[in-house]
């Protein structure tokens, strides 16, 4: 197999990214000069009200990717299970509880927080995770509890919820000292309703043979969607992204060179291990099309109101993927599957993460016995490397991929 | 023509020699240090105890850990892939493999062409290897090939909760100390390895006839408790250790 195929032109829009986020982190982090407030918020949690009443949303899970990415996992683990936190803890909890100790990470740490908003439609965790915060910080707490939804959103979940978007409102307006506007609150909802359409048709051009960007890409442009979802900036940013994908499918541009198989993954990614991941399947002529992770955050669009989003809001917040059942995830699967037309799945059983990696067994048989297609498991950490091995997971994946080029032969 | 398969495996390099359907020969040495040097004198011995040279072989295929040192081989191919077509070789009317070896076990669905289908291999951790029986017998004072036959003797099974090799370890440790017979012990770790095998197989849903291939397949007390955890028989690959290089020389017979 060729190892080093002329690389494709890289996506440009890369950099203006990077400047975004800086531009971003430097906003937080100057914050108290400029009078501002900072909420830490879960990367799943209602972050439109504090957009609507300018308060800088900042996020743990974005900054644990960046310390993933940056490989300062171990480490920053390593400082938390010297504090007395579980190695069995979520690597994003751990990294974070010992990074506002130390201030240690790729960006110094995260800036101080005024309050917490945490919503547990991603995990339990985030629970103890923000009340060891407010302790830490002493700032007051909100929990927006969203019920699993099994198999619907019945009636009495949607009291509940509906109940906590005014207590949420009530609880910003008490710690700001400032009502909310409604008017600004319309408006940021219609940006973030915006905003999650082109995220989710930036996602889309991957269904196009080459795919002009993979997951791989995906995971890196997500970060604007999360942060500075209900901006103007986010909607301009993927505007001109899916423009010049727009161009790349036109140019017949294909990520992969020579792409002859296209895989779907499952889970979030192991920052710590993109680079090395992406080339492994890439020696394979293999493109992550796409993933049931960054479609996260646009999921959920067909619940939102785009002209009445604080109320559609209830809806939107609980029905994501991660908290609906493993019946209706596997459904998602299937979709996604169809949609991007892949050869094969790979699921990243995360030692972290684990209302994500619990079910894949179960998703992992309804896919095979619906569709044929191979899948494979890792096993791997999306932060702590420590969870890693190398030679174990390069065997997997040459031994998949045999057995994906078998099955494509076949077709 | 005459094909070739090289297993480097984390314990012993095997060699083995096929001629279309037919095993010239195999060879089995351990690996040591240097993974090109047991490869090249696996193959090198076995050419000599076969009466072949070198000219006669039309490919060869590398498989194992050590695959990619085996720089005189055409091809590098993984175990799975191996183990599959190893098996299917000596027996095609085997739908599944089971491989427990030196560093990692492996549960293997091969469908009606003898093609790998699906498979499920160990995490990053010992349990249910090689490693775990060699690191109990050392705990045990039991030669490694007495271990099988003194397990199949015990009248009362202990029970090993930990599925960790270290915590086993100690748990074993904690037994001795309390005088527990050295067979029912043997036999506890016989039952925990076999049944981190098991959930190997039941992942993927393995169907039967199952082939149990690798050094691990030769311990008796451990087929024995395999075959209890799965509720069926299994078929000890003649060949245990070589079936993997046996694959590969049939995959390197393949265009």
């Amino acid at each position: 197999m060729p190892d080093n195929p002329v690389a494709p032109p890289k996506i440009k829009a890369a950099k203006k990214m990077r400047d975004l986020m800086t531009t971003y982190y430097l906003e937080a982090l100057g914050a108290p000069e400029n009078n501002r407030l900072v909420a830490w918020i879960t990367s799943g949690g209602p972050v439109e009200p504090l957009v609507a009443m300018d308060i800088i949303p900042v996020y743990p899970e974005n900054h644990g990717a960046m310390i993933g990415s940056a490989k300062m996992g171990e480490d920053l683990c390593a400082k938390a299970e010297d504090m007395g936190y579980s190695g069995d803890l979520c690597s994003y909890a751990r990294s974070d509880i010992a990074c506002a100790v130390v201030k240690g990470g790729p960006i110094g740490g995260l800036p101080r927080p005024d309050m917490l908003i945490c919503c547990n439609n991603i995990c339990g965790t985030v629970l103890k995770w923000y009340e060891i915060q407010a302790r830490f910080f002493q700032v007051p707490l909100f929990i927006f509890d969203t019920p699993v939804c099994h198999t619907g959103y019945s009636s009495e979940i949607a009291a509940y919820v509906t109940a906590q978007v005014h207590e949420y409102v009530a609880f910003l307006e008490q710690v700001t000292g400032k009502k909310m506007d409604p008017d600004k609150m319309n408006e940021v909802g219609r940006l973030s309703y915006e905003g999650q359409r082109l995220w989710q048709q930036v996602l889309n051009t991957t269904a196009h043979k080459p795919s002009p960007m993979s997951a791989f890409d995906a995971f890196f442009f997500l970060a604007l969607i999360v942060t500075l979802r209900g901006t103007q900036i986010a909607v301009d940013f993927y505007k001109d992204l899916i423009d010049e994908l727009a161009q790349r499918v036109k140019d017949g541009i294909g990520v992969v060179p020579n792409e002859t198989f296209r895989l779907l993954w499952d889970n979030l990614p192991v920052w710590h291990r993109l680079k090395w991941l992406s080339d492994r399947f890439s020696a394979h002529q293999a493109c992550l099309v796409a993933d049931t992770y960054t479609s996260a955050w646009c999921g959920a669009l067909k619940y939102i109101d785009e002209n009445n989003f604080l109320d559609s809001m209830a809806e939107a917040y609980t029905r994501i993927y991660l908290n609906i059942g493993v019946d209706q995830m596997a459904e998602e699967v299937l979709e996604m599957v169809r949609f991007y037309d892949v050869d094969g799945l790979v699921m990243h059983s995360n030692r972290s993460c684990k209302p994500y990696s619990f079910g894949q067994m179960d998703i992992m048989q309804i896919v095979r016995e619906k569709t044929g297609i191979p899948v494979l498991m890792i096993e791997a950490d999306m932060v702590d490397p420590r969870s890693f091995s190398e030679s174990q997971i390069e065997t997997r994946i040459e031994a998949f991929m045999e057995i994906v080029r078998l099955k494509a032969g076949r077709k | 023509m005459i094909y070739a398969g090289i297993d480097i495996g984390s314990n012993t390099a095997k060699a083995a020699l096929i001629k279309d359907t037919t095993l010239l020969g195999t060879r089995v040495m351990p690996t040591g240090y240097h993974h090109l040097k047991a490869g090249t004198r696996v193959f090198e011995d076995l050419l000599h105890q076969t009466g072949l040279t070198r000219s006669d072989v039309g490919a060869i295929v590398s498989t194992g850990y050590g695959r990619a040192s085996i720089d005189f081989a055409d091809k590098a191919m993984t175990e799975i892939l191996c183990h599959g077509a190893g098996a299917h070789f000596l027996d095609p009317d085997i739908r599944g493999v089971i491989d427990v070896g030196g560093q990692d076990s492996k549960a293997i669905a091969l469908d009606d062409q003898g093609r790998v289908d699906n498979f499920a291999m160990n995490d990053k951790c010992a349990a249910g290897t090689g490693r775990f029986l060699e690191v109990m017998a050392n705990a045990l004072e039991v030669a490694l090939d007495q271990m099988g036959d003194m397990g199949l003797t015990a009248d009362h099974p202990s029970k090993i909760s930990s599925i960790c090799t270290v915590f086993a370890e100690s748990e074993v440790i904690s037994m001795i100390a309390r005088q527990e017979k050295r067979k029912n012990i043997i036999a506890g770790i016989h039952d925990a390895a076999a049944a981190r095998v098991a959930i190997l197989a039941a992942k993927i849903r393995i169907r039967d006839p199952i082939m149990m291939t690798g050094g691990v397949a030769k311990n008796p007390g451990m087929t024995a408790a395999l075959e209890k955890r799965l509720n069926q028989p299994l078929i000890i690959s003649p060949y245990c250790q070589e079936t993997g290089a046996i694959g590969a020389a049939v995959l390197a017979s393949r265009p």
